[in-house]
């Protein structure tokens, strides 16, 4: 892929990602936030995390299914932002919602599950927005680097059951999250099944005539 | 030569005056037509007015929240889950003609037209808060009569313990009742709701049929409606069509949903939480921060002794 493209598809997702902030400081600015604006913006910063977050996700699928190279290079583009619409979720439930009534919101990661496993989530990005730059990766060795980056799948599971966990009864939006998950991870569990089989293959062909 | 000019107009082709100036009728008719609010466009409903006397006894001294955030941000799942689906969709809900049939364990039983149900009683105005079982609170200046009023005129028998509300089954008026994919359904149509029937004759209980002084707007349970201000919103029934008194505890629509979220007394307890969030609080429509909740939302005085000796955290 040329150096072109790559700029190209860059800004693309740049602009992407940045459009869902535009109608919200719009409407925040004209006061047309609805009857309970901060529950709204809440749950707009949690649909737009999970959605960016599935997207980083889907990136290596599209190489595996598709033999695609391109949507390697903005997987870490789209992890820094679903990180970044995480942190502004979580700043919104902390300032606007609580006001920084810590005690309240303590009691609420421990006792209420979808906020438990919401914190969870946002814990896994931790490491990986603070290793996303090209020294991490050289000082952490691309092995251990791959390694620790495999939280991204945490985070998407502890993402989607936040949601699911939190939706009253009647409420389906979440199982299409959940289903487009599965699918994400469905992909990478048959290509290391495969590669598993082959490998095991592999050795069986070399020792099989020392056997013999 | 004679030249023959083809004249520049034949005495047909002239407009009759009396189009011509019909046509300027027609402009001033369309431009009142373009000045008029679309049905549906604005957001605050234009409803009938609906005059009722306040009783200051019963109402809070609060403001009212909004009354384009009461008529938008709305839990009505015949229309759907979402806060705005009743008032996009409830244009589909027709409340003329309405009948409410209030039967079972009565020793009149009658079945009422809407608009002899509303003459019957004396209206007032109530200004009551509203708490959500989601942690959320309005402040509604209601229209309606106390509940009791038609018990009585209907004579409940020894018998009756219960009364139970249903809501309209009519998927051409409610698109949600509808079953979606794989049959899918939010709720079990039509909506059911209960109270005992002591709570049903305390004077608090409101049958209601308006609001901000109005007829009621149909997102918010035209034509006719319960409000029990002690209790969870849900646990007043929208729309009703059927009144019935029972010796058994009715099984209601979010009990069979889920029991273990939404019990048949759902009163408003700070103590009780729901399992997947606190009670302890709720954000009133309208504020910024958080305001504690109180028991059975600030109606403790009136209603407290209706559940003496009763464990509120069994009987939630």
């Amino acid at each position: 892929m040329s150096y072109r493209t790559r700029i190209a598809l860059k800004v693309l997702v740049w602009g992407v990602c940045l459009a869902p902030l535009a109608p919200l400081v719009y409407r925040a600015w004209t006061d047309d936030l609805g009857a309970n604006p901060i529950s709204f913006v809440t749950n707009t910063l949690g649909d737009w995390t999970l959605r960016i977050l599935l997207a980083s996700l889907a990136m290596t699928p599209l190489r595996i299914v598709f033999g695609l190279s391109w949507p390697i290079a903005l997987r870490r583009l789209l992890g820094l932002f679903a990180f970044a619409y995480v942190c502004l979720h979580f700043s919104v439930w902390i300032v606007l919602d609580f006001f920084f009534d810590w005690p309240r919101m303590w009691a609420d990661i421990v006792k209420r599950p979808y906020i438990t496993i919401g914190m969870l989530g946002l814990t896994a990005l931790i490491p990986l927005a603070a290793t996303s730059t090209t020294g991490m990766i050289r000082r952490l060795g691309a092995r251990n680097w791959t390694r620790l980056h495999r939280l991204a799948y945490l985070a998407g599971v502890c993402g989607v059951l936040h949601y699911i966990w939190l939706a009253k009864v009647g409420v389906r939006d979440p199982y299409w999250y959940a289903a487009v998950l599965a699918l994400l991870l469905g992909v990478r569990a048959w290509a290391w099944g495969r590669r598993a089989v082959r490998r095991r293959s592999a050795v069986a062909a070399t020792s099989a005539p020392a056997g013999s | 030569m004679l030249i023959r000019r083809a004249p520049r107009f034949t005495a047909g082709e002239i407009t009759d005056p009396k189009v011509y100036l019909s046509r300027r009728e027609l402009m001033a008719g369309a431009a009142a037509l373009a000045l008029m609010p679309l049905p549906g466009e604005a957001a605050t409903p234009k409803g009938q007015p609906l005059s009722a006397t306040r009783n200051a006894a019963f109402s809070l001294t609060e403001p009212a929240t909004k009354i384009d955030h009461a008529t938008t941000y709305n839990n009505f799942y015949e229309f759907g889950v979402n806060k705005d689906d009743p008032s996009r969709l409830a244009h589909t809900l027709r409340p003329r003609p309405w009948t409410v049939q209030v039967d079972g364990l009565v020793h009149k039983p009658k079945t009422f037209d809407i608009d002899e149900l509303i003459r019957l009683f004396p209206l007032e105005e109530r200004v009551y808060s509203l708490r959500c079982v989601e942690a959320w609170s309005m402040v509604i200046p209601w229209i309606g009569f106390p509940l009791a009023s038609l018990l009585k005129r209907v004579e409940p028998t020894g018998q009756a313990k219960f009364v139970e509300f249903t809501t309209l089954l009519d998927p051409a008026q409610f698109p949600a009742q509808k079953p979606g994919f794989f049959g899918y359904s939010s709720l079990d149509w039509p909506y059911v709701e209960g109270l005992r029937l002591d709570e049903a004759l305390h004077p608090l209980t409101l049958l209601t049929v308006g609001m901000y002084g109005q007829v009621l707007p149909n997102q918010n349970g035209a034509p006719v409606r319960m409000v029990v201000p002690w209790k969870y919103g849900f646990k007043s029934a929208k729309s009703i069509v059927r009144i019935r008194l029972v010796t058994e505890q009715p099984k209601t629509s979010w009990e069979k949903a889920a029991s273990n979220e939404y019990g048949f007394y759902s009163n408003v307890n700070p103590a009780v939480s729901h399992p997947r969030w606190s009670q302890a609080d709720e954000r009133r429509i309208g504020e910024f921060r958080r305001r504690a909740t109180l028991p059975f939302n600030g109606y403790a005085d009136q209603v407290a002794s209706l559940y003496t000796g009763m464990d509120l955290k069994k009987f939630y």
